[in-house]
């Protein structure tokens, strides 16, 4: 029997990587205790059913409108409900939707920005399009889809991305204008690299930086915007609890129940803080001279 | 400048284009059937053919859209499903109390946030600084409508000073109209100010950095005149586009503001509009948003010249 020879060259390269890691927190505390507060309400969101939650739609007329007790730590609301269990699986749609509309409009923006940045008679096109979706206000715009279609997170998701796409598009199509200009996009080109080699090897990785800290903005707006849909009443269905839903329902009984309204807006309130702290580290970090100023 | 204005006027077109056509395929590829809604449970598949061809539904997109464009440009953002009544005048009905509600909270926003920006730029890596610092990530951080909640907790319900909820007009008195103002304007500026306080002390640093006011501070100026009189002045076109970028922001908040605060005012309309799919008046409110936030925009480019006389159209 042969043992297979230890590849020291990859054990090194991850300590290497992992040690980065952990300077790049050392260097930069928002940035850990922002993910630190984020990984506890990703715990909570996935291991719900196991937090001493019960059927967050479990209905108890008998116990209504409770104050906060040991029963019910957060109290219950006008239909009986345990607060505290549905604003604990309230976290799964907040940090849902804020995940997916990061990912997809950071993706969309990024190939429209790309394409947009490097040819100009699309550019002429799709940015007069784009300047005009933008001076909808997002959340106008992500209200108007949301008019057209029926209750449902999947809707949410969909409605709050086309609503950030815009920016994410000007900001690559931004960064891509100022590489083009670049002597080492020029001198790519000159020595007959591909169109979309060229984007592929010299631009996108000069994106990266950028995007990952718009990314998390975009992470922590949507995740307002989706609290602002359920709050109004056209964003999650109702039978899915979520932090802006389970306030939407308190409104009406906030000046005898605050607590129904109080609970989720803090939880919603520090996730959104948790994000903008990871987003404000990775943007000193990736951008030190931003960093001074900002 | 007259050349620039008209040239800046001509570039909106397009930009407006797109948001009409945009607000157009709303009610275009809205769900329902006005003419079935009209026509009633008792029409035939004959009565509601006729209704369509009534009201030109069986036009093609371009003719339908032109239509309702030419019909805008002329005032008439069609009717309410709901109520039946002309969308511009419910629009009207409404203006009032979300046109106080705006000015109110820029006025409390800008008041608030320019000071705080040039006080933590001048004093940079103090605990003023990092305080004002702590202030505009929280005010990023907390929506408008939870603050608007605690607010209401503290101020209205805890200590009674203020009213929980409602509107009363310009006209009824002053007093009665800003008490009704304070708490929506606090809630609704807070993510505002923030965004323009951390503008305001990015633009100072970099100014404050500069020769000149090395030069301003040698020849004896008091730190009063060099602040104002040149920092703040150099620093101002950022501050400005962010303030007319900030608008969007505002816009949203107002939605949310008014439903917290009951305030009878366009965001309110346009919540009950969504609940009611009521498409027209959905429509009127994004077509006059839109172009709110286009004018601000434009009215801030100009403002350029004026700030920055290097600045030549």
């Amino acid at each position: 029997m042969t043992t297979a020879p230890l590849d020291f060259e990859a054990i090194s390269a991850a300590r290497r990587e992992r040690a980065a890691f952990l300077e790049l927190l050392r260097r930069h505390p928002t940035i850990a205790i922002g993910l630190a507060i984020l990984a506890l309400m990703l715990l909570m969101a996935v291991l719900a059913p196991y937090l001493a939650t019960v059927d967050p739609q479990a209905l108890s007329p008998i116990r209504r409108l409770r104050f906060p007790s040991q029963a019910n730590w957060f109290g219950t609301d006008m239909l009986g409900r345990d607060v505290y269990s549905r604003v604990v699986y309230g976290a799964r749609v907040s940090l849902w939707v804020g995940f997916w509309v990061a990912f997809f409009s950071t993706a969309i923006g990024l190939v429209i920005g790309l394409v947009t940045g490097f040819s100009r008679p699309v550019d002429a096109v799709v940015m007069r399009i784009m300047d005009g979706l933008m001076s909808i206000p997002p959340v106008l715009l992500a209200i108007a889809l949301m008019a057209l279609t029926r209750a449902s997170t999947g809707n949410v998701i969909l409605a709050i991305t086309i609503s950030q796409v815009p920016q994410v598009t000007r900001l690559v199509r931004g960064v891509v204008l100022s590489l083009r200009e670049q002597p080492f996009v020029e001198a790519a080109i000159a020595v007959g690299t591909g169109y979309f080699k060229t984007l592929w090897r010299h631009i996108l990785p000069n994106t990266v930086a950028p995007l990952l800290v718009q990314g998390t903005y975009i992470c922590a707006s949507a995740m307002i915007t989706e609290a602002i849909l359920s709050f109004i009443g056209a964003g999650t269905p109702p039978n899915i609890p979520s932090w802006g839903n389970i306030m939407a329902e308190g409104r009406s009984l906030f000046q005898v129940a605050y607590y129904i309204v109080l609970f989720p807006a803090v939880f919603l309130s520090v996730t959104v803080l948790a994000v903008n702290l990871v987003g404000d580290g990775l943007r000193d970090a990736l951008d030190p001279r931003l960093a001074r100023r900002m | 400048m007259f050349s620039y204005i008209v040239r800046r006027l001509i570039a909106t077109i397009p930009v407006m284009g797109v948001v009409a056509i945009f607000v157009f395929s709303l009610l275009y590829f809205a769900p329902g059937d006005p003419a079935a809604i009209i026509a009633g449970d008792l029409a035939t598949a004959q009565d509601i053919a006729r209704i369509h061809h009534q009201l030109g539904l069986d036009e093609p997109f371009l003719v339908r859209f032109w239509q309702w464009a030419w019909g805008v440009l002329r005032g008439d953002l069609g009717i309410s499903i709901f109520t039946n009544q002309p969308v511009w005048h419910l629009i009207q009905q409404r203006l009032e109390p979300t046109a106080a509600l705006t000015v109110t909270t820029l006025i409390v926003s800008v008041g608030l946030a320019i000071p705080i920006g040039v006080l933590a730029a001048w004093r940079a890596g103090t605990w003023i600084d990092r305080a004002v610092m702590g202030f505009a990530v929280l005010g990023f951080s907390v929506p408008s409508f939870v603050l608007a909640y605690v607010l209401i907790l503290i101020f209205s319900v805890e200590f009674d000073w203020l009213p929980v909820q409602g509107y009363t007009s310009i006209t009824a008195g002053f007093w009665p109209f800003l008490q009704h103002l304070i708490l929506p304007s606090a809630a609704l500026g807070l993510i505002y100010a923030a965004l323009i306080a951390r503008i305001t002390r990015a633009s100072m640093l970099e100014v404050l950095s500069q020769d000149y006011i090395r030069t301003a501070h040698a020849k004896g100026l008091s730190s009063r005149n060099v602040l104002i009189g040149h920092a703040l002045k150099n620093a101002a076109v950022p501050i400005v586009t962010v303030i007319g970028i900030g608008v969007a922001l505002l816009i949203g908040g107002v939605i949310v503001t008014e439903t917290v605060f009951a305030i009878p005012g366009i965001g309110r309309l346009t919540v009950d509009a969504i609940l009611r799919r009521d498409y027209p008046i959905i429509q009127g409110v994004i077509l006059l948003f839109s172009s709110a936030y286009v004018i601000v925009n434009l009215l801030v480019d100009l403002s350029y010249t004026v700030l920055d006389p290097r600045v030549r159209y």
